[in-house]
């Protein structure tokens, strides 16, 4: 199982994947938007995303859970 | 004539160079008024303004970007004068027209010369018309993936993918063969269709453009005067870039021999007077530093954010020149360069990867002391927070020669201190430690190689 943790503080522009979608290495979950960047969140496993924590529009601390890879 | 015709001018920004502005205008005996979101309330350009109007939340939509509270907050002030400085609405053509109906001073080029230039597919061909040296790209929009293919084909990889609208490095990227193409252009049409201005572009266009590798970024910085008056204020090296937006400028370029100068320089000018251009511009080529040659790659209607290096190695103040051009005079000016400036953009990223890393200011130590000048848009106890672009400060150095420069840049950058957000001082610090960069003859790749090693 791994986490998957927001890195900076930064808003939910656009979510990728849904609870119960496989995912492999390096695939998009999330793409966060922080200073006029676009961050793209990556699967570090390859594994199903058992838990998403996060909706477009949410505003994410440094620290925060965004998915749950198992 | 100045304060006839100006008085009070509104300033359409925040952070530094709404800071920047209001030291020229009350300088010059005029008033500022800063105008200002929820998220910016306790930032200096502020408290430094004579008068300061909250716009509205931190979202740039409703507060920054909202023309309509923008006019308001310019009525309710008593304001004669809007200048906008970079970024949000300072290349907003409909904004321009809006200013003028309300019967306010705009304090930048013609709304048309905005927009002749903020397409960069009009801009080239225009370009190409006025005898300015153009890349091999496309002529016309690119919509779709396998237009891009065919256009790619015939220019020849790699290609440099980017928006015909848009800027700040936003949706760029460069494709060496046909499967990066689609990548590219996917990423190039979301930001097209994200960030486009949409009072210039209907849809996502996307533009396709020979990329030239190793190449240096060089700009001139032009002045259009009202008598019709094009001059060229010497130019700025911006190769030093991370994500395709700079980090390090530099003026005099020093991968630019003399005759490439003059040759740059009177393009610039021909390119100002292409578009009747009146105020502040800058003409972005790129530079083939082994042929010694150039091409025209898009034109800033607007000051720009290294700004401060052409005004430390010609003497000039931009905004008081944009100031007086606006107001209908005619200044003398002398375009002499001397000695060597540099530009080190102090940003909220941490200096590895380049991400964002916003946060509460702790400390906050700023170099000073002869040939350092420091532009900043925050202070210890401000917060810098995710809503707007990463820049926290500028720190420039000024020397007789390249070498006293890059001397003062080093100590300068030791000396300022910044504890709470992430923040670039130290990639800085390592680029001033680089060979590459020492010796003058790096190009755009230069930050890359850096992270490859």
């Amino acid at each position: 199982m791994a986490e998957v943790h927001a890195e900076m503080v930064a808003n939910v522009w656009k979510v990728v994947v849904a609870e119960g979608d496989t995912v492999e290495e390096g695939d998009t979950l999330v793409i966060l938007e922080s200073m006029k960047m676009e961050i793209p969140v990556l699967a570090e496993d390859d594994g199903v995303v058992s838990q998403l924590k996060v909706a477009e529009g949410d505003v994410v601390q440094e620290g925060d859970l965004i998915a749950v890879i198992a | 004539m100045l304060n006839e015709t100006l008085g009070t001018v509104l300033i359409a920004n925040r952070g530094e160079i709404a800071r920047r502005i209001i030291r020229t205008v009350k300088r010059l005996g005029l008033r500022a008024v800063a105008v200002h979101s929820e998220a910016d309330a306790d930032l200096p350009f502020v408290t430094e303004a004579d008068e300061a109007v909250l716009l509205g939340p931190a979202n740039p939509a409703q507060s920054y970007l909202d023309v309509d509270k923008v006019l308001e907050a310019a009525r309710a002030t008593g304001a004669r004068a809007i200048h906008p400085g970079y970024g949000f609405l300072a290349e907003n053509a409909a904004f321009a027209r809006a200013v003028m109906d309300a019967g306010l001073v705009w304090i930048g080029p013609a709304p048309e010369a905005i927009e002749r230039m903020g397409d960069k597919i009009n801009a080239r061909n225009l370009m190409e018309r006025a005898g300015v040296p153009v890349a091999a790209g496309t002529r016309e929009p690119v919509t779709d993936l396998e237009q891009a293919r065919a256009r790619a084909e015939e220019i020849g990889y790699p290609v440099m993918v980017k928006t015909a609208g848009g800027g700040g490095g936003i949706g760029m990227s460069v494709a060496h063969d046909d499967e990066g193409l689609a990548k590219a252009f996917e990423q190039a049409a979301r930001a097209a269709a994200r960030f486009a201005s949409g009072d210039v572009l209907d849809g996502p266009a996307v533009l396709l453009e020979r990329y030239i590798e190793r190449a240096r970024h060089v700009e001139v910085q032009i002045l259009g005067l009202p008598d019709g008056t094009v001059l060229a204020l010497g130019e700025r090296d911006c190769s030093v870039q991370r994500r395709h937006q700079k980090v390090v400028e530099e003026s005099p370029s020093p991968g630019v021999t003399p005759e490439l100068r003059e040759r740059m320089l009177a393009a610039a000018v021909k390119a100002g007077e292409a578009v009747g251009y009146l105020g502040a511009g800058t003409v972005e080529c790129l530079v083939d530093a082994d042929k010694q040659d150039f091409v025209f790659l898009e034109m800033n209607t607007r000051l720009q954010v290294e700004h401060p290096v052409t005004e430390l190695v010609t003497g000039l103040d931009l905004v008081e020149l944009q100031l007086r051009v606006a107001a209908g005079e005619n200044p003398e000016v002398r375009p002499e360069v001397r000695g060597h400036a540099i530009e080190f953009r102090v940003y909220a990223e941490d200096p590895k990867r380049f991400f964002p890393g916003p946060g509460a200011i702790t400390v906050w130590e700023e170099p000073s002391g002869d040939g350092v000048r420091v532009d900043s848009g925050y202070a210890a106890g401000t917060t810098v927070t995710p809503f707007y672009d990463p820049l926290m400060a500028k720190l420039c150095v000024y020397g007789q020669s390249r070498t006293e420069a890059l001397e003062l840049g080093r100590k300068a950058v030791e000396a300022f201190r910044v504890e709470g957000p992430k923040n670039n001082l130290p990639f800085c610090a390592e680029l001033l430690g680089n060979a590459e960069f020492v010796s003058g003859e790096y190009d755009t790749g230069l930050v890359g190689r850096m992270r490859a090693k």
